[in-house]
């Protein structure tokens, strides 16, 4: 009980893990010591294994059957899963790591597992809510918590456990920007609480600049490709690390030139609109909007202000709990004047919606069949040559085998967009589309965005991406002041 | 008054299954009916509204005559037989049968659903973990599994919208159901797996001896609803030993 | 060089987090879907029996399915047991109308399924082995339906009742299950299983 709480050790000795049924090593030959107390930013390409050394610090890569490894990788001199508690960890997705229905006894899961008894536990509970900041009664249920909130959440439930060593593997990868501000300052009040040993990998450096002290590069080829204090380190790999798809505030990727905007042909207008899942439901009325064709509409608003139920909504999905979405000729070209009233083929040519988790609109075994569905509803002549046109636009040729299930991140995305843009709407509905993207998939995308706003089309974005909508934005629609903008 | 609402899971579960003993041992019309009217005297004190009541158990009205239609038609015959035809038999036996069965479908299943709907998940986890003692890491891996429900019912809303946006709301409709189904599947297992880290993260599945932050207590309250259910099932019983009606596994 | 795990490789029989977490989670899923198909067998049901009394056992196959889909995913003694029983609580937390009688169904068809698989020493995961699990599943359905729920029946009705379940367990828990593990690992979803992982070239 003496180690409780003491700031750990990290010691890799070529340390190497290569996952069951693969040929290639995710890290290996990695030499690398953190000292008790240090803050390290952990970054590297996509595929350096950054994700492979932090799940193996947390003690979660599973035993021998997982995989293999090579030399040695210690916490306070010992296996890390030998040392359940001493290491605590953070990951991605806010939803999946929700354990238990009430708020208390979430936190108080992992004391549990490490046998803490009970008065100490609720002692500990209360202590680690009360440092990330969430003052909501215990017997709070935890599905209603925004993301931000469920973050915070589960950092509060490894706090709980007294780690020596905490690590976060993107946490704030996908939430918006108010929820970033508050897990960065939970975890930067308990740091400084408990002094604990801390490793973070995110691809915004911007987050985790000022709480890290130290910068750590992994190699895709193995070991460390750079190491040392952080300004220097960005100074001296800032260019290499951008290209890679790291967001660097120093570097930030490319965007193209805009053209002078132009008030185009009106495409859908929405009419004193009242969204909800049911007309019981409604989140928001009155809203009045009109999309252009080369518009490109940033929707913004804060969590639970309805703005995936009005991507819906505008994009013919969901029924209007009130008024009206009105299809101009320009688009309906002879279908009904609501959308909604469409057959689901005839909104292919006409709106395209992309969802913000893409696994959502998977359809086909392969890349290829995906992209095909859409043009071959509508009796595209050359299918074939259409799919092969977007692979090659998408950068998603050699893929085009693969089960888009199988696909990264940034490649799902892509596809995704892919499969709307292959019907070639006029007007396209996305939400989200850059969340927990890595500056390169964003600049494709913005890329993409921008040749069809060229070409005429208009876009409906549901974004917080300051730097997307200052990229392409030609007007912004907040939720929040519904009603006050007409 | 609160009714079962805050007794022991673990003691409603004995009691559910007492009752389901008890009558599964003799089929025959008189236990059933004097469990069934033990039973709807007790409904009262349960704390659950009537509206509750009614929506929970409609299935359970609606199963047991379509049960009992099966049975009067294919039953073994005896006594005076009324209509037959190929494997069909309505006979004064098979009546009888089919209208026992009937009764004690609702005589086992209106008090588990009534007893059910008061349970709560985390509850009945801490119950089976701690009194019962099953082996904690698999209840509450289950308990953790059960949270997600939810978040399927999302995800099922979403894909089945993301159909319509994809242009193939209209077709084959069974296709796009298995279609959807394989999607929700694909996207439980990630969840699923994630989850799992996330537990492991936690300390989940050391081999320390866990403390648990909730007591589970079984005191007074439990064991006098056990008495009932026990009593409930005598009742029945005896009941019907002593008319003459017992008929053990229906032989 | 393209290595393919065989199928006969010692297997670990130890549970794991995650082995527990995705079976609870099927398990889960299957419950609710087990309570929908509730309502569906109400309704069909009557017709079938109109067809050929018994006839409605063919329907009992979608109760069955997670004895042999987690057992085939996780590959670990008692899957099958505590699939079926997970699903079985959750169906009655729902509301089922076999009230506490589900758990007792979930219980003895899990292990009808259990049996096959502890036969082949929980070493051999192959079409055969799913059909016959499923099959095994089917076979328990029906013996324990045929006590409980319908007493008393002519032995035509019996043979028929048991035919159906059997044949039911074995293509829709069984045959299906097994296409659908191949379908999930192609979608990588089983990466963590050796089930994701064997007959697949290593990457």
């Amino acid at each position: 009980m003496s180690s409780l709480g003491r700031p750990a050790r990290v010691t890799a000795r070529g340390w190497g893990w290569r996952h069951a049924g693969r040929r290639a090593w995710a890290v290996h030959d990695l030499d690398l010591t953190i000292e008790p107390g240090e803050r390290v930013l952990l970054l590297g390409a996509s595929g350096s294994g950054k994700s492979t050394l932090i799940a193996a610090l947390a003690g979660v890569l599973g035993g021998a059957d997982e995989g293999d490894q090579l030399g040695e990788l210690l916490l306070d001199g010992v296996p890390p899963a030998t040392t359940p508690g001493r290491a605590g960890l953070v990951l991605q997705d806010p939803d999946s790591q929700v354990i238990l229905e009430r708020i208390g006894d979430d936190v108080a899961f992992g004391c549990e597992n490490l046998g803490v008894p009970r008065d100490e536990i609720w002692m500990r509970v209360r202590d680690s809510l009360d440092s990330v900041g969430l003052d909501l009664p215990l017997d709070r249920s935890t599905s209603r918590l925004s993301g931000g909130q469920k973050q915070r959440l589960a950092l509060a439930g490894v706090l709980a456990m007294r780690p020596g060593l905490l690590l976060l593997d993107e946490p704030t990868a996908n939430l918006d920007p108010q929820g970033v501000r508050e897990v960065r300052d939970a975890v930067a009040r308990s740091l400084d609480r408990t002094r604990a040993t801390f490793v973070v990998i995110e691809h915004r450096v911007d987050v985790w600049r000022d709480l890290v002290s130290r910068v750590v590069i992994l190699d895709p080829a193995g070991g460390v490709l750079a190491d040392g204090p952080v300004e220097a380190v960005l100074g001296a790999q800032g260019r290499a690390l951008a290209d890679s798809g790291v967001w660097i505030p120093e570097f930030p990727p490319p965007r193209p030139v805009r053209a002078a905007p132009t008030s185009g042909e009106l495409l859908v207008s929405a009419q004193e609109l009242a969204i909800g899942r049911n007309v019981k439901s409604v989140v928001r009325s009155d809203i009045n909007l009109e999309l252009a064709s080369g518009d490109l509409l940033a929707i913004s608003g804060p969590n639970g202000s309805g703005k995936s139920t009005l991507a819906l909504t505008l994009g013919g999905l969901l029924a209007p709990a009130g008024g009206r979405v009105v299809a101009r000729p320009g688009l309906a070209q002879g279908a009904a004047p609501n959308p909604i009233q469409w057959k689901s083929r005839q909104l292919l040519t006409r709106i395209g919606s992309v969802f913000q988790d893409p696994e959502h609109q998977f359809l086909g075994g392969t890349v290829r069949e995906e992209l095909a569905i859409g043009p071959r509803a509508i009796g595209t002549a050359d299918v074939d040559a259409r799919v092969d046109e977007i692979l090659d636009r998408l950068g998603l040729t050699a893929l085009a085998q693969a089960n888009p299930f199988t696909l990264s991140g940034g490649e799902k995305r892509r596809l995704s967009v892919g499969t709307a843009l292959a019907t070639r709407p006029r007007v396209l509905i996305l939400d989200e589309p850059t969340f927990g993207q890595d500056s390169r998939t964003w600049q494709e995308l913005v890329a993409l965005v921008a040749e069809l706003l060229a070409a005429g089309s208009a876009v409906a974005a549901i974004t917080h991406d300051a730097a997307f909508i200052d990229a392409l934005a030609t007007r912004e629609f907040a939720l929040e002041t519904v009603g006050v903008i007409r | 008054m609160t009714g079962i609402l805050t007794v022991n899971p673990v003691a409603k579960l004995a009691v559910a299954f007492i009752l389901a003993i008890a009558l599964v041992l003799s089929l025959d019309w008189v236990s059933a009916t004097v469990a069934l009217a033990c039973e709807c005297v007790l409904f009262a004190w349960a704390g659950v509204s009537w509206h509750t009541f009614w929506t929970r158990t409609l299935p359970v009205w609606l199963a047991a005559p379509i049960v009992a239609i099966s049975i009067a038609l294919y039953g073994k015959p005896s006594g005076q037989t009324y209509y037959s035809w190929w494997l069909v038999d309505i006979s004064d036996g098979s009546i009888t049968l089919a209208i026992a069965t009937a009764l004690r479908i609702l005589a086992i299943a209106l008090p588990a659903v009534i007893l059910f709907v008061t349970v709560d998940p985390t509850d009945l986890a801490d119950g089976l973990a701690q009194v019962v003692r099953l082996p904690s890491k698999f209840v509450l891996g289950s308990l953790a599994a059960v949270r997600l429900i939810g978040l399927f019912m999302d995800d099922w809303r979403s894909l089945q919208l993301a159909r319509r946006a994809r242009g193939v709301a209209e077709s084959g409709r069974v296709r796009r159901f298995a279609g959807q189904a394989f999607a929700l599947l694909v996207l439980s297992l990630r969840r699923g797996s994630k989850l799992a880290t996330a537990m492991e993260a936690r300390g989940f599945g050391a081999v320390t001896a866990r403390s648990w932050a909730r007591e589970s207590r079984f005191g007074w309250r439990e064991w006098l609803l056990i008495g009932i259910g026990l009593l409930v099932a005598a009742a029945a019983i005896t009941v019907s030993v002593s008319t003459g009606h017992w008929n053990f596994i229906g032989a | 060089m393209t290595t393919t795990e065989t199928a006969r490789t010692r297997p670990n029989l130890r549970w794991r987090v995650v082995d527990i977490v995705i079976a609870a989670v099927i398990a889960v899923a299957s419950g609710v879907v087990f309570w929908g198909w509730d309502a569906v067998w109400g309704a069909l049901s009557t017709p079938l029996h109109a067809v050929l009394p018994g006839l409605d056992s063919l329907l009992g196959g979608v109760w069955l399915f997670p004895a042999v889909l987690v057992p085939l995913i996780v590959r670990k003694p008692g899957a099958a047991i505590f699939a079926e029983l997970v699903a079985a609580t959750v169906e009655a937390l729902l509301g089922s109308y076999w009230g506490a009688e589900t758990l007792l169904s979930g219980l003895i068809q899990g292990l009808g399924a259990e049996i096959v698989f502890a036969i082949f020493l929980y070493a051999v995961w192959t079409r055969g082995t799913a059909i016959l699990a499923g099959a095994g599943a089917g076979l328990a359905l029906a013996i324990l339906d045929l006590i409980v729920s319908y007493p008393g029946q002519k032995l035509a009705f019996d043979v028929i009742y048991i035919v159906g379940s059997v044949i039911s367990g074995a293509l829709i828990a069984g045959l299906l299950s097994w296409l659908l593990v191949g379908a999930l690992a192609r979608a990588g979803a089983l990466n963590r299983f050796a089930a994701g992982r064997t007959g697949r070239a290593l990457v």
